[in-house]
């Protein structure tokens, strides 16, 4: 039976992924994201499924625990907010290039720098286009409420499965720190080690004398070689552009004007639109959930229909690029943001509707 | 007695191990490393634990030690094995886990992560070589270099007043209560190497048996990069590495 709870978005996080069957949580403390290894720790998984917690001496040891595991077929995770997923990105470039599933959790915080430990969609351009070195992309999944803290958590593993490559679950203070309601998934048990050979044969298990000897690396020094690797990742990621973009729709259908925004500017944009349409503007919301792939598609066929679009972020404007990229220049497309830690209210974003795309 | 006669199988005394896979290896003539890559896989040969053996390869000269060594090995980002043994120890405690790094790897990007893992009392086998330089990007001084000794990066000679002092990383980790055995050897002659292996091996069985980190150094030549020929390198690391990094046993359990 389902099981209803008022929970906090990075509690939501750690029970869904002790219901998932996670192997392994390697994670570093910091704000705004503590909760979700000071609630793992309080569950004692260990005790139940036999999951691993363990409090990492550093962010950049916890990525490479993920790596370490990750490479056994294993179910690993870490989370972390803005300044620490600066430092994991080494790890990250490392598990892309091994091509390994893993789920990264980043709860977003104001910076650059030390920045503020309040709420900010400044890391966009870090978790869509690269962070690391070289040419890689993750999964990118935006949760707009605890619901979907806790959903994404079995999602991103499942395409992190599918694809052997890592996710992201690109959230922020405002959902990591806000309570709501969530219905929580069914507990399902961790994979047994037949099972994990059977779905991850290249993992490292142990050389058995019916296999050839497992290697996890990430290096090849043969330019021809390392070029065919690196088309190789770039066909998968075509693929997963062809299959998983993911989005949600909101009064699009008569839409003369788009909003579109993710996570918790997308919340905020839903009462922006209520406003709006009070006063008679006929706008619609486009939500994108995958930041990457992106939602380019759909952002096109609107770009038709309507007279402008305004991207609401909580940033100097990044995934404004993306829309404009989409929309090739077929409608014009405009930035609002609010940056430091401050959210925008519904009434602003109204405004600068009335003021940047209608009357603009 | 003809040669004929002396070359048959049950006089077979000493043969190379399975557990090397066929490739050549890449390592300069007269360098270490290929012995303590042998000496690793005949104790995993030995004591039949090919299919319990997870190896970490490190970032430096035996970057290739998984084209070597016939088992399920991991690639790590330079520095960072322990905390990836860490998570496969943990994550399944029924097999050996080893990390194999240099100094530069273990004792300079990697300090944190070592003294971490040995401090918590990982189960797993650290096999560090210690060449006191960085081998592979072409001789630049390591945290290991000697005061006086010459790098690409130290041209007159490792001045610690300017450069800082050498550590000694094994002393270092000896005093943490998550190391079970901490141990130095080398294995530039056929005592040394008998030493070393039943090191690596002790080190394996305590480690399995839950008592924390087995850390292992191996003080190793570098021929090339300190521009020596085999012979003169393990004659200069006898008289000016052993002194400053005396081979033996540093910390062992209590019996």
């Amino acid at each position: 039976m389902k099981e209803l709870r008022l929970m906090k978005g990075n509690d939501a996080i750690a029970e869904a992924a002790i219901r998932c069957g996670a192997d392994g949580y390697f994670g570093y403390p910091i704000t705004p994201q503590s909760e979700v290894l000071e609630y793992l720790m309080a569950q004692k998984p260990y005790e139940t499924t036999g999951m691993v917690v363990l409090q990492a001496e550093s962010e950049v040891a916890a990525i490479n625990m993920v790596y370490g595991g990750a490479s056994c077929g294993k179910k690993c995770m870490t989370s972390s907010s803005s300044p620490g997923i600066s430092l994991k990105q080494e790890g990250i470039s490392y598990i892309a290039g091994a091509e390994l599933p893993c789920l990264i959790v980043n709860v977003v915080r104001g910076g650059p720098g030390l920045g503020t430990i309040q709420p900010s969609q400044g890391d966009y351009f870090q978790a869509t286009k690269g962070g690391g070195h070289g040419d890689y992309r993750l999964i990118v999944l935006a949760p707009a409420s605890v619901q979907e803290m806790s959903d994404f958590v079995s999602l991103g593993f499942e395409l992190a499965f599918k694809y052997r490559n890592p996710a992201m679950i690109l959230s922020d203070g405002v959902i990591g720190q806000m309570m709501e309601k969530v219905e929580l998934q069914e507990t399902k048990p961790r994979w047994t080690k037949e099972e994990i050979v059977k779905i991850s044969p290249w993992a490292t298990t142990g050389k058995t004398s019916d296999r050839e000897r497992n290697i996890i690396t990430s290096l090849d020094l043969d330019p021809s070689r390392q070029e065919k690797h690196v088309m190789k990742l770039d066909r998968k990621y075509k693929e997963i552009e062809a299959n998983e973009v993911r989005f949600e729709k909101i009064n699009c259908d008569d839409a003369e004007y788009l909003f579109v925004a993710f996570g918790s500017s997308a919340r905020i944009c839903q009462k922006s639109m209520d406003i709006a349409r009070e006063k008679g503007i006929k706008v619609g919301l486009l939500r994108p959930i995958t930041l990457w792939p992106f939602p380019s598609k759909p952002l096109f066929e609107l770009a038709g229909q309507v007279k402008g679009m305004l991207t609401v972020e909580m940033n100097l404007g990044q995934m404004v690029e993306d829309v404009r990229l989409a929309v090739d220049g077929k409608v014009r497309v405009e930035h609002y943001g609010r940056v430091g830690g401050i959210i925008p209210t519904p009434d602003e974003i109204v405004e600068v509707l009335e003021t940047k795309i209608i009357g603009g | 007695m003809t040669k004929e006669q002396i070359i048959k199988p049950e006089n077979l005394v000493y043969k190379r191990t399975k557990l090397l896979t066929d490739k050549v290896m890449h390592y300069c003539p007269g360098c270490g490393h290929g012995t303590a890559h042998r000496m690793v896989m005949e104790v995993v040969d030995e004591m039949g634990i090919q299919a319990e053996t997870i190896g970490v390869a490190p970032v430096g000269c035996s970057v290739f030690a998984y084209d070597y060594m016939n088992i399920d090995m991991q690639e790590a980002a330079h520095g960072r094995a322990p905390a990836l043994a860490t998570a496969i120890k943990r994550l399944m405690p029924e097999k050996y886990v080893f990390t194999y790094q240099g100094d530069g790897d273990l004792a300079a990007i990697g300090t944190a992560e070592t003294i971490h893992a040995c401090n918590r009392g990982e189960n797993i086998v650290i096999i560090f070589i210690n060449n006191g330089i960085y081998g592979m990007t072409g001789g630049q001084m390591a945290p290991t270099t000697l005061p006086g000794m010459k790098a690409s990066t130290c041209p007159y000679g490792r001045d610690p007043k300017i450069m800082g002092n050498p550590l000694k990383i094994t002393e270092l980790v000896a005093t943490l209560p998550g190391t079970c055995f901490v141990t130095r050897h080398s294995v530039h002659t056929p005592a040394n190497v008998r030493k070393t292996k039943r090191a690596i091996r002790k080190g394996f069985e305590l480690s399995y048996a839950k008592k924390g980190v087995s850390f292992i150094e191996i003080v190793s030549n570098c021929n090339s990069g300190w521009k020596m020929t085999p012979v003169q390198a393990n004659k200069w690391m006898e008289e000016n590495m052993f002194p400053f990094y005396p081979l033996g046993d540093i910390k062992v359990p209590a019996e």
